[in-house]
């Protein structure tokens, strides 16, 4: 089946010489939401740019459904729906009116029954007649992805979609994300709510200095990169860990009042067992123990230190 | 062809219009009427006849063309800088339009406000002075023509512009003084033979001697010259604003 999206050796270098992608290769498959973590200045802005139009690559090239994005622009840009980072908008236009803007932008003939549709399930519906200017902030991202969506894209990318936007309206967003993944649409989405992209994402993909460094399903970068720890509480401060403990590894923490034991998940045994046997022929006690797994914001901050 | 995408923007800037009115219509008609009053009955009316025609009949193809070209350059430049400096021009650029169609949308509003400007003037003149119009069709042709191809000389500002200072210092700083010197108050043939050379530089004076030609057949330079110089100037326009979608000339980085 052919990908959403295909990226190969994709660059871009801007007039001032800086390299902002070098050599990117990705591949979206159909249907999934794909997060591009990645911090500032990474290089997420500049490829979802060049993919969407916005920007031109230097070298390498982008098919979407299939088709290239620069000779076949017209197909492309028609699949493609995308809410940008900045809450750019058309400021003495009503809801209404911006959203059917950008329906026939993309091509389309009139059709006030998709974008009430479109605004009632980004409850904006109320506020049709509004304009934009007299809208918050959360209101103005839904404004985006209203007009993003009143074309009835395949594919979504959404830049930050929830950047600055409460609790409440960003668990909104990720029902209305949800409800398009299940009727097909491929979402692209960059995120640094990185806890989000643990909730949402079927895959990941990291990118930093311009370099895709990791592309991967969810639970299986979890699982692989993923550590867990078990930690044991002291009664009393270990002022020495003993020679019978060396082959555990076992890190003392605060003030020697806990122990911290790293195990692998995926290896054939955990040690558990043998460390606790080993603590009682030490004399060691404890007083209560807890288990805890690395997060993705965990394996992301560990990831980007290591390619930086 | 993306009719629907021409359509959208075509209409979105000429809703831009009825939201300014003021600022869009009434002000240029009220400016215009006071130059009539001011040059064609207070200062016209104690100077002679220009080849056999009324200081004040005299003017209104230049009145016409003054607004002409200030409210076309400025409709046009404004209408695609505003989406740049908001960072609304990110969804024309991801949309599945061509430099044509956006020109279509864009320079085909700015044109058509100012020539509905441009009659409304032109029946605001017939208010204070009697007004002929010998050659309907060539003045419309002069009329459309000269609204778009500085409808198109605005996007091209609209592009070029970084700022809005840039964005007024070209119609202030040249279209207008351009206009005032390219005869809309006095016949070229007025002027000392050394400036009568200089003005023939100025492009605006072919403009405003082909429209003048069309109501009281009476020009400072050929009509063919006049239709020749103002296609010329169409065409390079085309040309230019062609180059900076295909460049990506301060659109796309």
């Amino acid at each position: 089946m052919t990908a959403a999206i295909q990226i190969d050796n994709l660059n871009k270098t801007y007039v001032g010489g800086f390299r902002a992608l070098k050599d990117v290769s990705l591949e979206i498959r159909r249907g999934e939401i794909f997060a591009l973590l990645g911090p500032n200045g990474a290089g997420k802005t500049t490829l979802i740019s060049i993919v969407c139009g916005i920007a031109n690559a230097t070298s390498g090239s982008v098919l979407v459904d299939g088709h290239d994005n620069v000779k076949d622009f017209r197909v492309t840009r028609t699949l493609i729906g995308l809410v940008p980072q900045e809450l750019s908008t058309d400021t003495f236009e009503t809801v209404f009116a911006t959203v059917s803007f950008s329906r026939g932008l993309f091509g389309l003939p009139k059709n006030p029954e998709h974008v009430e549709k479109v605004l009632r399930s980004l409850s904006l519906w109320d506020r049709r007649d509004s304009k934009i200017l007299t809208l918050s902030g959360g209101m103005k991202r839904r404004v985006l992805i209203a007009k993003a969506l009143a074309h009835e894209p395949r594919i979504l990318f959404l830049d930050e979609p929830t950047a600055g936007v409460d609790v409440e309206l960003r668990q909104d967003m990720w029902a209305v994300v949800r409800s398009l993944q299940d009727s097909g649409v491929t979402v692209i989405l960059t995120t640094h709510y990185i806890e989000e992209a643990e909730q949402m994402a079927d895959r990941i993909g990291v990118i930093n200095h311009g370099e895709v460094i990791l592309v991967q399903e969810k639970r299986r970068l979890m699982q692989e990169l993923g550590k867990r720890q078990l930690v044991l509480q002291l009664p009393e401060p270990l002022a020495e860990l003993p020679a019978s403990l060396a082959e555990f590894e076992l890190e003392r923490g605060e003030d020697g009042k806990e122990l911290i034991y790293t195990y692998d998940t995926q290896g054939e045994r955990t040690g558990i067992t043998g460390l606790l046997a080993a603590l009682g022929n030490a004399g060691i006690k404890f007083t209560d123990l807890t288990t805890s797994q690395s997060s993705l914001e965990d394996i992301f901050v560990g990831l980007v230190k290591k390619s930086a | 062809m993306n009719f629907h995408a021409v359509r959208a923007i075509y209409a979105f800037e000429m809703a831009r219009t009825r939201r300014t009115l003021f600022q869009s219509i009434v002000s240029p008609v009220i400016s215009t009427s006071l130059y009539f009053v001011i040059f064609g009955s207070a200062i016209g009316s104690r100077i002679a006849e220009i080849d056999g025609i009324s200081y004040g009949s005299f003017i209104v193809p230049g009145l016409i063309m003054l607004s002409l070209l200030t409210e076309s350059v400025s409709n046009a430049s404004f209408g695609i800088f505003f989406p740049r400096f908001s960072g609304t021009i990110y969804e024309l650029l991801s949309a599945p339009v061509t430099w044509v169609e956006t020109l279509l949308g864009y320079a085909g509003a700015a044109a058509t406000k100012s020539i509905i400007l441009g009659s409304i003037i032109l029946a605001t003149a017939n208010l204070f002075v009697d007004v002929q119009i010998a050659h309907p069709f060539w003045m419309l042709t002069f009329l459309v023509m000269t609204a778009v191809s500085f409808s198109l000389f605005g996007f091209i500002l609209g592009i070029w512009a970084d700022g809005f200072e840039k964005l007024q210092i070209v119609p202030m700083l040249i279209i207008t003084p351009l206009t005032f010197l390219g005869g809309s108050f006095y016949s070229i043939s007025m002027l000392p033979p050394f400036w009568q050379t200089v003005t023939l530089f100025n492009p605006v004076v072919y403009l405003i001697s082909g429209f003048r030609w069309s109501f009281y057949e009476n020009a400072d330079v050929s009509v063919a010259l006049s239709f020749g110089m103002t296609a010329v100037f169409l065409v390079a326009c085309l040309l230019l604003i062609r180059w900076m979608f295909h460049s990506g000339y301060r659109l796309r980085s």
